[in-house]
């Protein structure tokens, strides 16, 4: 029956395939704008860090101007300052952490013919790696006796492992940073979550960096510090006084595997705060937070504005195009009274017909969603080389997306053919026949 | 008299039809309106000045990765280089650069204190040359000297006795009038005081998005930095020639440190600009598609229900009608039909932005591109339908003689 009626779609879309075209053009159009943005937005909210995402937590302390909130909406600033980090670090409350901020630094390669070069770093302590199981091609990362020691060890990206050794196993080898000899200990595979959930503090979706040495070595002043840097005190001049200062440019995380030690932990840094209420600090009231990666990443509002509008923009323009769907297909259907007046006439069913328009409208669907599948690449391309690299990991189509697609487009284009199926099926035999 | 009566009893026979196309036309005005009214909001922010001479201007970044190395000497013998090359304007050290996205802003206040609000500005670390450098426009007071130019050390706090503000700036602080800004003293870092000893008529911050993006302040400092930025204008023409050979120049003169991100003021705001840009583009598109859509999906109606009453249309034509009656009958059906559509949709246009604006910190939709809007989609349905309801007064008298077309 199914074939039959199939070959029955087939034959009503080429009697007026000027109004099938349109159909199928309206759809694929709704479904190509709706994926698009779908697939922006989808990605955009998407869990780097699936496995364990609800057990790693960012620290928030706010030991912010007593007269001016940092967010005005009442949430404590997104970073830390370095002194109340590190004091967090070195309590060990918590079963791993890792305490961060983005460095910089030039890069000599031991070849006297290749250029110097700048690159983009992160200064983390030892569990920065299995915390958030970064992806080692070689090698490890370090111990926390290289924190601790503020040794000059390094951990470098495969891209920077193929340019300067030629893609073979460096640990061991020496990396000349910022004018200093780094002992590599590993070299981690390509590894870009999806926001980079563990520093949003210059945007959510930059690269991820190009090496990783031990976080102490900040306070040496060798590599530059980059990333955001707010101050609301006054500072003295000078390095120790800046470490001192009520200045925020560093990221804590910790991870709590249980309900109770997420507990405890909370109840530590309430008591931290407190204490340092007490000599003069934390004059806001008492504001910390302990997030975990998914909760952190709404607290931020990673998703941008106008990806949310663009995907409200979008539904509606699907709408619109299915609306243009309902109009056409009943036009179509009741242009084939005559034609539903015989069939009846044969012996056909209300069921029979009904099911029969249903495949003819669920067809014109399929075809738009194949059609929008191949729009919605172009839009993604389009999108990409409109607003550049970071865009591009968020604009890919995978599985679930083209399933969605695929989906999407025939369920509404059956949802839009319902009313005219409807109508069709009130078709009177007797006088459609009469009228022949 | 115009046939309304018969038209009315011809629609309410096909109800759903008219509806369809009513909410199309509702839906597409609440989308178009709100689209066009984001777009304008973003090309307003695009087109406001920088305030810098974009055309001629250029900088890179001068980065030194060698130990010991003599930053105050080196940076005299750049500046001195790239000063003497033919073509060049002015250069100047420079901390951060308008709309690049980074740089440092400061609090200033009219009185010192702790708990005194202050008001946000960027700040320019330049020195003698910086204000011909960049291209502003000083509108009272004058240039820094030679003597003014401090040292500044990368972990320093210090704050030199001048500063140049831009006319925005001075507004803010001093109650609306910047004329009354010249020669006062403003705290930095709460009680560190300055002196106004000149105004710049507009400077932008590093940062398009922010409230105070007008709030720009020059200093006239030059940073003792292993990361600094050289500023540079050239004579107009000269700047794409001179880039690659300054480029060079600084490179090949020192190998203790990298020259890297030499980039145009143009192109600065080209990516300052590009989300906005590109925003823009998909809004237009959507618009276009938009209204194609919904302008087929007339015709495609249209003609559908032309073909059903084909025998109808002779009849008339039979019976006297002209052509210009018959297309003028489809012609006003639509407008009716049309009409439903706009007042419906401009209810949608209105709760639409209502939803923005609370949601995302828009500002209200005008009347004016409302209307604009409803003209425009009246427009779009008449255009639409022309095609059809020429067919339709094409059709002989003498169809209604003959049986079923």
């Amino acid at each position: 029956m199914f074939s039959y009626y199939l070959k029955l779609a087939w034959l009503s879309s080429k009697r007026t395939w000027g109004m099938s075209l349109l159909m199928v053009l309206a759809i694929a159009l709704g479904i190509g704008a709706a994926m698009t943005t779908i697939t922006v937005n989808y990605l955009m909210s998407a869990n780097p860090i699936p496995q364990k995402s609800d057990q790693l937590f960012y620290v928030q302390l706010d030991a912010w101007d007593p007269n001016n909130p940092y967010f005005d909406n009442g949430d404590p600033p997104d970073q830390l300052t370095y002194r109340d980090a590190t004091t967090l670090w070195q309590a060990k409350k918590a079963p791993r952490q890792s305490i961060a901020t983005g460095a910089a630094g030039v890069i000599e390669p031991a070849d006297k013919e290749a250029l110097p070069f700048m690159a983009q770093g992160r200064a983390n302590s030892a569990d920065f790696f299995p915390m958030f199981d970064v992806p080692f091609l070689y090698g490890s990362g370090w111990d926390e006796q290289a924190d601790l020691n503020k040794e000059f060890v390094v951990v470098i990206t495969s891209e920077i492992n193929d340019r300067l050794f030629g893609g073979k196993d460096s640990t061991g080898q020496t990396l000349r940073l910022a004018g200093k000899d780094f002992r590599i200990t590993g070299v981690i595979k390509r590894w870009q979550p999806q926001p980079r959930f563990y520093d949003i503090s210059t945007g959510a979706f930059q690269d991820s960096e190009e090496f990783f040495v031990p976080f102490s070595l900040m306070s040496e002043q060798i590599l530059g510090q980059s990333g955001n840097n707010n101050c609301w005190k006054p500072t003295e001049s000078g390095f120790k006084a800046y470490l001192d200062s009520e200045c925020i440019w560093t990221q804590l995380w910790v991870e709590l595997p249980t309900k109770a030690e997420v507990e405890q932990y909370q109840s530590y840094i309430d008591a931290y705060a407190d204490e340092q209420h007490k000599f003069g600090r934390f004059a806001r009231t008492r504001n910390n937070k302990l997030s975990d990666v998914m909760t952190w990443l709404e607290q931020r509002e990673v998703v941008s504005e106008d990806a949310s509008m663009m995907m409200a923009m979008a539904l509606m323009f699907l709408t619109v195009c299915l609306l243009n769907t309902v109009g056409l297909l009943l036009a179509k259907f009741l242009g084939k009274a005559s034609e539903i007046g015989v069939r009846q006439a044969l012996g056909a069913s209300r069921r029979d017909l009904f099911l029969q328009h249903l495949v003819e409208s669920g067809c014109i669907g399929l075809a738009g969603g194949l059609l929008g599948l191949v729009l919605a690449w172009l839009g993604l391309e389009a999108v990409k080389s409109m607003y550049g690299d970071w865009m591009a990991e968020l604009a890919v189509l995978d599985f679930n997306m083209v399933l969605l697609a695929i989906l999407l487009a025939i369920g509404s284009s059956i949802l839009a053919g319902l009313y005219p199926t409807w109508r069709a099926c009130q078709v009177q035999p007797s006088q459609q026949l009469k009228a022949q | 008299m115009l046939e309304l009566g018969p038209m009315l009893r011809a629609l309410m026979r096909n109800k759903i039809g008219a509806l369809l196309i009513a909410l199309q036309i509702a839906l597409t005005l609440t989308i178009m309106v709100n689209a066009i009214f984001m777009m304008q909001e973003r090309n307003r922010q695009m087109a406001r000045a920088s305030g810098v001479d974009e055309q001629n201007t250029f900088y890179l970044s001068n980065t030194v990765f060698g130990e010991n190395y003599p930053l105050q000497s080196n940076l005299a013998r750049d500046l001195d280089q790239i000063r003497k090359t033919p073509g060049v304007v002015a250069a100047t050290q420079i901390n951060a650069i308008p709309l690049s996205g980074g740089g440092w802003s400061m609090g200033l206040q009219t009185k010192p204190g702790d708990d005194v609000d202050g008001t946000g500005t960027a700040v320019y670390f330049v020195d003698t040359q910086g204000i011909t450098a960049l291209g502003v426009e000083l509108l009272a007071g004058e240039n820094f000297s030679e003597s003014d130019i401090s040292w500044r050390e990368r972990t320093s706090n210090k704050w030199p006795p001048k500063i140049i503000i831009t006319q925005k700036l001075a507004e803010k602080l001093f109650d609306g009038d910047w004329k009354k800004a010249l020669g006062q003293t403003v705290y930095i870092n709460n009680h560190d005081p300055m002196q106004v000893t000149g105004i710049v008529k507009s400077l932008q911050s590093p940062w398009n998005g922010w409230d105070n993006t007008e709030h720009a302040s020059l200093v006239p400092s030059q940073l003792e930095n292993k990361g600094s930025r050289l500023f540079i204008r050239t004579e107009p023409g000269r700047r794409d020639a001179l880039m690659p050979q300054i480029e060079k120049m600084l490179a090949d003169s020192d190998k203790q440190r990298i020259i890297r991100n030499v980039k145009t003021m143009t192109e600065t705001r080209a990516e300052s600009y590009r989300e906005h840009q590109a925003t823009n583009n998909i809004l237009l598109t959507v618009i276009i598609v938009l209204t194609l859509i919904t302008g087929f999906g007339i015709v495609g109606l249209a003609m559908f229900s032309i073909n059903r009453r084909t025998r109808q249309i002779g009849t008339r034509r039979a019976l006297g009608a002209s052509q210009w009656q018959i297309m003028r009958f489809f012609m006003l059906e639509n407008l009716l039909i049309s009409s439903l559509g706009v007042v419906l949709g401009i209810g949608g246009a209105i709760g639409l932005n209502i939803w923005l604006v609370s949601t995302f910190a828009m500002t209200p939709l005008t009347p004016g591109l409302l209307l604009v809007g409803c003209a425009a989609l009246l427009l779009v349905g008449q255009l639409a339908v022309s095609y059809p309801a020429l067919i339709a007064a094409r059709i002989s008298p003498a169809t209604a003689t003959r049986g079923r077309a």
